[in-house]
């Protein structure tokens, strides 16, 4: 059964519902991703969930209970947050800053016990901020506050852990740090996690289960696999310029206006730095011969004006060599990315001789191709 | 660990230093003035009955003790609820001084006083409290209004100078329209002094500040979580709307018996809670309340001292003293946080 699960719930603020309909479930131990644009309503979703917002229609049951039932004081035993706000906390330190995690369990004047102390440290422990403790929580940078927070929701003890955004500010170290420590809460406490994340290739490698959402409902939700795939992310934050690798969960950005000026001829991964590097320098390109399982063929797919393939683990055969050499021939110009030919791709390193036969130019590098009009 | 005992070094530290502080300036207090006691007879005076019936004696038990007391409880009563007013609005530069809860506090007291005197004969100290308790209630209610309105504690600030600048005026249209002998007593009232306090006072000063102490210290928990903003408090368990009144009711109060015993005094509200932080290096409700509470009676004691001394037998309101030595503490604190926000 699950631990969390959402019926019909709307959400919203100030009585003016933003989401309704919301169907959500979330295990013990699993990690659930929010994905979408910016103002979509991931934070509201997220707020509404820990009560910060009054929930404007159905509810969620936690344990098998209605949420809105379950008194403060206890509520707090059971969700942790790390919000997006900025702390002011003057002069608290790191390790005082933890220690408000332990609220829900102190007494009336809030003395922590040896127990409280000992969970404080292993909370610092777990992310790493042992070595933080006694200094200022104002003076330590971003990707360290961020863990201090994470500390405090994890000294909490809770069962439901609520992220708003816990990635924004940090750089590419603390990110995968910061996942890493969530999967093994997930993992090893068997807590849930609920977040919302902006970098979708991160939401792909942390999620059990993804949410999309998307204005006014939740647009789909599934495993990872299930979302990632066809033009579900390109739907969801209405891509139109550029393109989303599912496969890779990279960017790329929009391919060259016009017919390819020159032919690449790429395979195994030398195309994929050539590529780019037309695409920034404005040139349009057409590319071949890429059996379909070759890696320059995910990017060559969104960047090049057109790829002529074989099929997955073809050779190249005579067919595929005269449609790329007309293309070539229009193109008017051959670029060399690749060196390596075996048996599979022996047939292509012939482009190279009658290019040569044609009297078309021939280049190695994607900077000497001059500039020049795109050709109509 | 090693830390943690340090830090418990300098707390205690600090706390035996004002505590010494304030027992020195209470011996000042009673030892300095316009009737000549020398300092072995100040002691003997407190602690003997050699001096009994003599005039000196009178002085100390009926003029001097009775003042440094009521400078003392006020002096406290204001530091804390700066503090509380600065945890609420998570702002340092907020006090009751500067969101016109005093001034309101004023207004209704001038009001009542005039009206009482023309019709009930007379105040007791209890409905002064009373009345510059609501006054202080009513400009708080009318800030926080606008604080639901407003995000910006810039504009809030101004909001409440606004409301003192509003409240000061109409305690003057009332003081215009006075009568005579009333006039007299709320001028110098409304500039602030700690004289002509007697016991029956002090017990009804002490009584409210107490009682607004005890309930500050039953709030040390939540103030501490409140310290990381409302949501995490809430997140927390905490009861968040329950916290904001009794906040609000707490600090109207202190403010309020201040205001109602001494008149509307200025920047010892903002100055205290800084200078006690910055003194203990924490900002930890459990050290910082109490030390708030001790570092605004012996400010409060310096200050009354020099009002009454230094241009005597012209005493200064205490107002001016306050602000001339609170006013660079702000300023340099300002100045401060802009460098560094720790």
């Amino acid at each position: 059964m699950s631990l969390l699960s959402a019926k019909n719930w709307s959400v919203g603020y100030a009585k003016k519902i933003l989401l309704d309909g919301i169907e959500l479930d979330v295990c013990a131990g699993e990690i659930v991703t929010l994905i979408g644009p910016n103002g979509a309503g991931k934070s509201t979703v997220l707020k509404s969930l820990t009560r910060h917002l009054a929930s404007l229609g159905g509810t969620v049951y936690v344990d098998g209970r209605d949420f809105r039932g379950i008194p403060h004081k206890e509520f707090a035993t059971k969700f942790s947050v790390v919000l997006t706000e900025r702390l002011k906390t003057e002069r608290m330190t790191c390790r005082e800053v933890v220690e408000t995690g332990r609220y829900p369990y102190t007494g009336f004047f809030g003395r922590l016990t040896e127990r409280d102390r000992a969970i404080v440290r292993e909370s610092l422990a777990m992310v790493g901020g042992e070595t933080l403790e006694e200094l200022p929580f104002g003076a330590v940078s971003d990707g360290q506050r961020q863990r201090i927070l994470l500390a405090r929701a994890i000294c909490q003890q809770p069962q439901i852990m609520v992220l708003d955004e816990p990635t924004s500010f940090l750089d590419i170290r603390y990110k995968i740090e910061l996942l890493s420590i969530l999967r093994r809460l997930a993992a090893e406490r068997n807590m849930s996690v609920v977040l919302s994340l902006h970098e979708i290739d991160l939401a792909a490698k942390i999620s059990d289960r993804i949410v999309c959402v998307c204005g006014d409902r939740v647009l789909r939700a599934g495993t990872p696999e299930e979302i990632f795939c066809g033009d579900t992310v390109r739907e969801l934050y209405g891509i139109r310029a550029g393109d989303y690798n599912a496969l890779f969960g990279s960017v790329e950005l929009e391919k060259p206006a016009g017919t390819g000026r020159v032919f690449v001829l790429a395979g195994g991964g030398s195309g994929i730095p050539v590529f780019r590097a037309l695409q920034r320098r404005g040139i349009p390109f057409s590319t071949g011969i890429l059996g379909e399982n070759d890696v320059d063929y995910q990017v060559a797919r969104a960047l090049a004006y057109t790829t002529v393939s074989v099929p997955a683990f073809c050779s190249v055969e005579e067919e595929a060599l005269v449609r790329a050499a007309a293309e070539m021939q229009r193109a008017g110009g051959l670029l060399l990315a690749c060196a390596q030919f075996g048996p599979v791709n022996a047939r292509a390193a012939e482009l190279e001789t009658i290019a040569a036969r044609q009297n078309l130019p021939i280049w190695r590098r994607a900077e000497e191709i001059p500039r020049g009009e795109a050709r109509p | 660990m090693n830390e943690e005992i340090k830090k418990k070094r300098r707390y205690a530290i600090c706390f035996a230093g004002l505590l010494v502080a304030l027992f020195g300036a209470v011996i000042l207090n009673v030892w300095v003035g316009s009737a000549n006691i020398s300092v072995p007879d100040v002691f003997r005076i407190l602690f003997t009955d050699q001096f009994a019936g003599q005039a000196i004696h009178t002085i100390v038990w009926n003029v001097r003790l009775p003042r440094l007391c009521a400078a003392a409880l006020l002096g406290g009563a204001l530091g804390v609820s700066g503090y509380l007013l600065q945890t609420y609005f998570r702002n340092p530069i907020c006090s009751p001084f500067e969101l016109g809860v005093s001034s309101g506090a004023k207004m209704l007291l001038a009001f009542c006083m005039v009206f009482a005197a023309n019709f009930l004969g007379g105040m007791s100290s209890v409905g002064m409290v009373v009345a510059s308790f609501l006054g202080s209630l009513l400009c708080m209610g009318f800030v926080l209004l606008c604080a639901g309105k407003t995000r910006n504690m810039a504009v809030l600030l101004i909001i409440g100078i606004m409301i003192g600048y509003v409240c000061s005026a109409v305690t003057e249209l009332i003081i215009t329209f006075a009568e005579q002998e009333e006039i007299v007593n709320l001028t110098f009232w409304g500039m602030g002094s700690f004289s002509g306090t007697d016991w029956q006072e002090v017990f009804v000063i002490a009584a409210f500040v107490l009682a607004g102490m005890a309930g500050t210290v039953l709030l040390i928990k939540p103030i501490t979580a409140f310290q990381l903003g409302e949501g995490y408090a809430q997140s927390m368990g905490m009861n968040v709307r329950l916290f904001r009144v009794l906040i609000i009711l707490l600090s109207s109060l202190l403010s309020a018996c201040v205001v109602a015993f001494a008149g509307p005094i200025s920047f010892v509200g903002i100055a205290v809670p800084h200078l006690t932080k910055l003194l203990f290096s924490s900002s930890k409700p459990a050290v910082v309340l109490p030390g708030s509470f001790v570092l605004g009676a012996v400010f409060c004691l310096l200050c009354d001292l020099i009002a009454r001394t230094v241009f005597a037998p012209t005493e200064l309101a205490i107002g001016t003293v306050t602000a001339i030595f609170g006013a660079p503490v702000v300023i340099g604190m300002l100045l401060q946080s802009r460098r560094k926000s720790v």
